[in-house]
């Protein structure tokens, strides 16, 4: 007996990450609590993502993980490598032909039909938090609706920097019931959170897994005077030459040269394998990359 | 007329200790109450009865509410208590660090109860932050300013400004001058005093502080070991004390 169970957690965890999952999907935005396991791997490298991704997958699936967008930075590659070995599901580097995908920190800018699921690695579920320390007071103000305080964070933002400032983990309101962090994504992704896909948000370190069933209204906080803007690099991709995905600021060398790029390596890799070239880029050839 | 707070019959023990007993009294429209007594007399127990920090082991605490006139708050729903307590009620603590929120500018601090109650409007929650600092005589332009850059006499301001933004109709005190040297004492008192009776709060103020009762009190109620020993108009307690303790702590003040 040297195997791995199936996608490495043994029948009963999975179940019972399966019975939070559920739960999370009928009360969309409710984080609920779970028995989060020891993965191989260290808090923080989404153990929380890797869990869901293990109670959901199935020998059938295809998976594919990405980290800030990209299929091959360190965290994807090992996530993709646990799972080939202890599930031996196909992986894919393509939006559209996977399954199952596990993200850090970012949506994919193909829009994800009904037949696929997004898994996100959640750091801190609870948005809440930095404004109240409270664990026991954060749940009050969940169960009773007091969101009042996470306004008190976005006038701070505007009292110091004239504009909403948060980037990231921009807060939401669910279905108008519950305020979720939606994991640290741009808050350019927030549009897209009421997709076709489920989304399922794991965090492993605080034991608590959230939901958003597919076309799930989700409403960004703001305020009538100051709305909510997506934003992005005001920039077209120096690759591919896209204008609509949202890119990273890449230091090319020490004189102060930079490019700007898609952080969804996939989605810049189908451009310019359909032709599309940018700025600094020159035409795509298979397998040059 | 009917009071705005009906207390009837107020007791909490911790364990087998005594903390309050059979208190019970009425609280009118733009009356302002005082509490004295010893450390340990019950005082600060009472108030947290009364503003719901608490629960007391038996009595009533009757409010006469905005929509649905006198109701016993302690068997209100917590979603309506706590709506209570940041639209009708404020509570103002000793220590100006336990009423606000240390890591948010003072302007963020008084619009807070604003947000609380639904506004979402940057610019007007804004104005009424700055006017607010400007009626407890903090400077507009340290409106962004963290309290801790304040001075305590400052922070105990807009501790009051963040509490009274929502336009309260009743305010409980716990010793708000504590901490602070004579002559901040006495500007806080005098501003206390002035939005008292300009917004024709009601108040009661837990002290150990004669002083401050004899200023800002109607009435006194003067507590020893849990009970209410005395009680009537303030000038009339103080200069005719009847009871043995009364008569102790009203010589007890040092004369200057």
């Amino acid at each position: 007996m040297s195997d791995y169970n199936f996608a490495y957690l043994d029948e009963q965890t999975k179940r019972m990450i399966r019975r939070a999952i559920l739960k999370g999907l009928a009360i969309p935005g409710y984080q609920v609590p779970f028995a989060s396991r020891e993965m191989p791997m260290p808090y923080g490298w989404g153990t929380g993502g890797v869990q869901v991704s293990a109670a959901c997958l199935t020998p059938d699936d295809t998976f594919k993980v990405i980290d800030q967008g990209a299929d091959d930075t360190t965290n994807a590659v090992s996530i993709r490598k646990f799972f080939e070995k202890t599930a031996q599901v196909a992986t894919t580097e393509e939006t559209a032909r996977a399954s199952l995908i596990q993200t850090r920190h970012r949506i994919p800018e193909e829009a994800l039909s009904e037949d696929q699921i997004l898994v996100y690695q959640v750091p801190i579920p609870e948005p809440l938090r930095f404004l109240e320390p409270s664990e026991v007071e954060t749940r009050k103000m969940h169960s009773l609706e007091e969101y009042g305080l996470m306004h008190v964070k976005l006038y701070e933002d505007i009292s110091q920097h004239g504009a909403i400032a948060t980037a990231y983990a921009y807060p939401v309101k669910v279905e108008g019931r519950y305020v979720m962090d939606p994991s640290p994504i741009p808050k350019f992704d927030n549009p897209k959170l009421g997709m076709a896909a489920i989304q399922l948000f794991g965090a492993g370190r605080e034991q608590r897994i959230y939901a958003l069933p597919p076309y799930t209204a989700v409403v960004s906080l703001d305020f009538e005077d100051h709305p909510f803007e997506p934003s992005k690099a005001d920039h077209d991709c120096d690759l591919c030459g896209a204008s609509d995905s949202y890119l990273d600021e890449v230091i090319v060398d020490d004189a102060g040269g930079r490019m700007f790029v898609c952080s969804d390596t996939d989605y810049c890799r189908s451009r310019r394998a359909a032709g599309h070239v940018g700025a600094q880029g020159a035409p795509y050839e298979e397998g040059a990359a | 007329m009917t009071p705005l707070l009906q207390v009837q019959g107020i007791a909490k023990f911790y364990g087998a200790r005594r903390g309050c007993e059979d208190v019970s009294f009425d609280l009118y429209p733009g009356e302002v109450m005082g509490i004295v007594g010893e450390s340990g007399s019950g005082k600060s127990t009472l108030l947290s009865c009364l503003a719901g920090h608490l629960p007391p082991d038996r009595g009533e605490v009757i409010f006469d509410t905005r929509a649905d006139g006198p109701r016993d708050t302690l068997t209100m729903s917590e979603p309506e208590r706590r709506m209570l307590m940041r639209t009708d009620w404020a509570f103002v603590h000793q220590h100006a660090r336990d009423g606000l929120r240390m890591g948010v500018s003072a302007g963020g601090n008084v619009g807070e109860r604003l947000m609380a109650v639904g506004a979402r409007h940057y610019g007007d929650i804004r104005d009424q932050a700055v006017d607010w600092l400007g009626r407890v005589e903090i400077a507009a332009d340290r409106v962004d300013d963290k309290p801790q850059a304040f001075s305590g006499g400052m922070q105990q301001r807009l501790q009051i400004a963040r509490n009274l933004v929502t336009g309260p109709r009743l305010v409980f005190m716990d010793e708000p001058t504590g901490g602070l040297d004579v002559s901040v004492q006495a500007r806080l008192l005098d501003l206390l005093r002035g939005l008292v009776r300009e917004m024709g709060l009601s108040a009661i103020i837990v002290t150990h502080d004669l002083a401050v009762v004899r200023l800002l009190a109607d009435r006194l109620m003067v507590m020893k070991d849990g009970r209410v020993v005395e009680d009537g108009l303030t000038d009339q307690v103080l200069d005719d004390p009847q009871h043995g303790y009364t008569q102790l702590l009203v010589s007890s003040v040092l004369q200057v």
